[in-house]
């Protein structure tokens, strides 16, 4: 260890894996894996949106799953929790459009209000 | 980078892993990868995360739902329903025993036995996976380290800690700010620093706890001391009972040579230090700081007179600074977040947090850590959880042997170490040995000078020779031979030990008989003069008897192991005081609790 800045490049390195044990209120993305949600292909969202994560090192996103939410026929669905935002759940979800709704919500800010519950009913 | 979803931290502390917490990892690790979700979550084996009674403990994350006694069974259930569906299973999650069942708490954090608490020294502990430097790293580990050499002089460091109002938590309470500016001032080339690791109270496991779960904040404080002091070596004394600390430790210090952070020209700068390890094998006398001396240059661990203090004579004849595990712990967050910051914490004279270990007749036996000034009542009911099947608090054992004890009507104070010193007993180590009333004030004494005989090292003679006095006088009182003219030798050898002795093990052993003699005299003389147990637990002064309650079930007569007790079917049964061995084993059998303990 030569400098402080050197153990702080370290830190910024290490603390993107263990991020996740900490107390967080950045955002939430819930993946629906019951029955329904699996049968549909919700591991491949789940995998596409971790990919995503892990790629552009995004820090404050959780990804976690729930079960059936009761529109089972829109399966696979997540929902997306921002703080200051209203949830918003996106439907019949592909891997395209799980990656593209990262670029877009989760980095940039914008809902990708084609693929939203509110747009497909 | 590897993204994972969720972590499962198992708790790889002593109490889990003797209760099969390893055997739980293994296991998760299988059912993940059975389930393909290996790559999703990660399994993280921890240091103690403080509540040992649940063991073996799993905290998965991000949802930090606390499971505890998990059972093999329970595993695949954990991973099918919470990590795969995302369901967590609420009747595995913790439940406490302290707060009205009106819903289960699913996360860690809103747990009562937590709540209350406040975790400097054991900030990382159940956090981090000790093996792994980086997860130290990412929790600001080295950063203190970093900031003493590039920005801090060692007078610096010495004045921070000074202001911080440290003070040695592993019994003494001297102030560590001290300690360090008199080894500085201390003429010599060579210099060392030492870590008292030598944990021995009955029942007092925060050293070990700390040196499992977060091993590396030992190395970095014990760098920062050295820079402070001016020492180039340091030395761990811990004792080989502790193998999975020893492990830790070891696998840290070589992470640690490995990354720079030990070794020359530490951050670039002039510093250079290096530690090692040094095995004791768990002679509590060990932990007196000259004998711990001693014992590491190879010699008898035995103690010696001070002065010289180990700050002008220590190691090798070096001027030496020697703290406790749990005084280091908290030495970076000190360094790193300042003086002001540590001093909110506390009160004015015993600033900061402490840990203590709960054992005894109390719900959750395990770690915790408060502020000072924290309450015994807060300590014991909220955080603790009371006493377990209902029974009445009777007394807390703080300092363990060379502590005393506090009664009821001590609730209230506020623990630091000037109100326990006041009221007899001692901060010691932190051991709080919680007692009901099945326990036995004149027992309990001689439990803890049994172990001081037991432990004495034998080289002064009013500890040597007193001690072994006291323990035969305490066995006749608890066998019924005792006689008033006992309790006041009791009382005179007392003093003479605590005035004579070589070393704080001496000078402190009589006091947990001093302390039952103030508050639980009354016991002594229900012995002595009754010739009972008032607590019904030594065994001589206690009959058991079948009251006219007895059915003559005859369940009693088939499990008594040496035939004392006689009666015909449905007739009153008798036990015969002669042959009974007082086991006890026919109290339970009894269907309508017609035998008594007497």
């Amino acid at each position: 260890m030569k400098s402080l800045e050197e153990l702080k490049a370290l830190r910024d390195q290490a603390i993107k894996k263990v991020d996740i044990r900490k107390e967080k209120n950045g955002t939430r993305i819930v993946v629906g894996m019951a029955t329904c949600g699996i049968a549909a292909g919700a591991r491949v969202i789940m995998s596409a949106l971790m990919d995503e994560v892990a790629k552009r090192e995004l820090q404050d996103v959780t990804i976690t799953q729930t079960g059936c939410i009761g529109v089972c026929r829109l399966e696979p669905l997540i929902e997306v929790y921002r703080a200051g935002e209203e949830k918003v759940t996106y439907v019949e979800l592909t891997e395209e459009k799980a990656r593209r709704i990262v670029a877009e919500h989760i980095v940039n800010g914008n809902i990708v209000k084609e693929y939203t519950i509110g747009s497909v009913e | 980078m590897d993204f994972y979803r969720a972590h499962v931290l198992v708790c790889g502390g002593t109490g889990c892993v003797s209760s099969g917490s390893l055997t739980i990892e293994e296991m998760f690790n299988k059912a993940l990868e059975e389930k393909g979700l290996e790559k999703e979550v990660k399994v993280v084996r921890t240091g103690c995360f403080g509540l040992c009674e649940a063991g073996p403990i799993c905290i998965v994350y991000p949802e930090g739902s606390f499971y505890s006694h998990v059972k093999q069974d329970d595993v695949n259930r954990i991973v099918e329903e919470h990590l795969l569906k995302g369901r967590i299973v609420k009747d595995l999650l913790y439940i406490d025993k302290a707060a009205p069942v009106t819903e289960i708490e699913t996360s860690i954090n809103n747990v009562g036995f937590y709540k209350k608490q406040k975790r400097v020294a054991l900030k990382n502990c159940g956090v981090i996976n000790p093996e792994i430097i980086d997860e130290y790293i990412a929790f600001d580990g080295y950063q203190a380290l970093g900031k003493a050499l590039i920005t801090m002089s060692p007078e610096d460091v010495i004045n921070e800690i000074k202001k911080s109002g440290l003070r040695g938590r592993g019994g003494g309470g001297f102030p560590t700010g001290l300690k360090w500016e008199f080894t500085r001032a201390s003429e010599g080339d060579i210099k060392y620093v030492a870590c008292n690791a030598d944990e021995g109270d009955p029942g007092a496991f925060m050293d070990r706890s700390v040196l499992e779960g977060d091993p590396h904040s030992i190395i970095e404080a014990m760098a920062l001391a050295a820079y402070a002091v001016g020492a180039q070596k340091g030395y761990v004394y811990i004792r080989a009972e502790y193998p999975i600390a020893v492990k830790r430790l070891g696998i840290a210090i070589a992470q640690a040579k490995e990354m720079g952070l030990l070794g020359d020209q530490i951050f670039g700068t002039d510093f250079s230090f290096d530690m090692e390890i040094r095995l004791g094998a768990g002679a509590f006398v060990c932990g007196e700081e000259t004998a711990l001396i001693a014992s590491i240059e190879g010699e008898r661990g035995m103690p010696r007179p001070k002065p010289p203090f180990p700050a002008q004579k220590g190691i090798f004849g070096k001027p030496t600074v020697i703290n406790n595990v749990e005084t280091y712990a908290v030495v970076p967050q000190i360094i790193l977040n300042g003086s002001e910051w540590f001093t909110s914490f506390g009160t004015e004279r015993s600033p900061g947090t402490k840990v203590f270990a709960l054992g005894g007749k109390i719900n959750n036996t395990g770690l915790v850590e408060i502020p000072m000034g924290t309450t015994l009542k807060e300590v014991i009911f909220d955080i603790g959880g009371g006493i377990p099947n209902g029974r009445k608090f009777k007394a807390v054992q703080t300092g363990g042997p060379s502590g005393g004890c506090l009664t009821e009507e001590h609730l209230d104070t506020p623990i630091d170490f000037d109100t326990l010193t006041a009221l007899g007993s001692m901060m010691g180590s932190g051991g709080m040995i919680v007692v009901d009333d099945t326990n036995c004030m004149v027992d309990f004494a001689r439990f803890f000078l049994d172990f001081t005989v037991e432990e004495s090292c034998g080289k002064c003679v009013p500890c040597r020779e007193g001690t072994k006095r006291m323990l035969e006088i305490l066995e006749r009182i608890t066998s019924g031979n005792g006689t008033m003219e006992d309790l006041d030798q009791l009382e005179e050898l007392a003093y003479s030990i605590k005035d004579s002795s070589l070393c704080g093990l001496g000078q402190t052993a009589p006091n947990p008989v001093l302390s039952t003699l103030k508050y639980f005299r009354d016991e002594y003389i229900a012995h002595v003069v009754d010739k009972k147990c008032p607590a019904g637990q030594c065994q001589d002064l206690l009959s058991i008897v079948i009251t006219e309650d007895c059915i003559g079930c005859t369940a009693c007569k088939r499990v008594c192991p040496v035939d004392a007790i006689s009666g015909e079917v449905k007739q009153l049964h008798t036990i015969d005081q002669a042959i009974c061995i007082k086991c006890g084993a026919c109290i339970p059998k009894c269907p309508k609790k017609a035998i008594i303990k007497q």
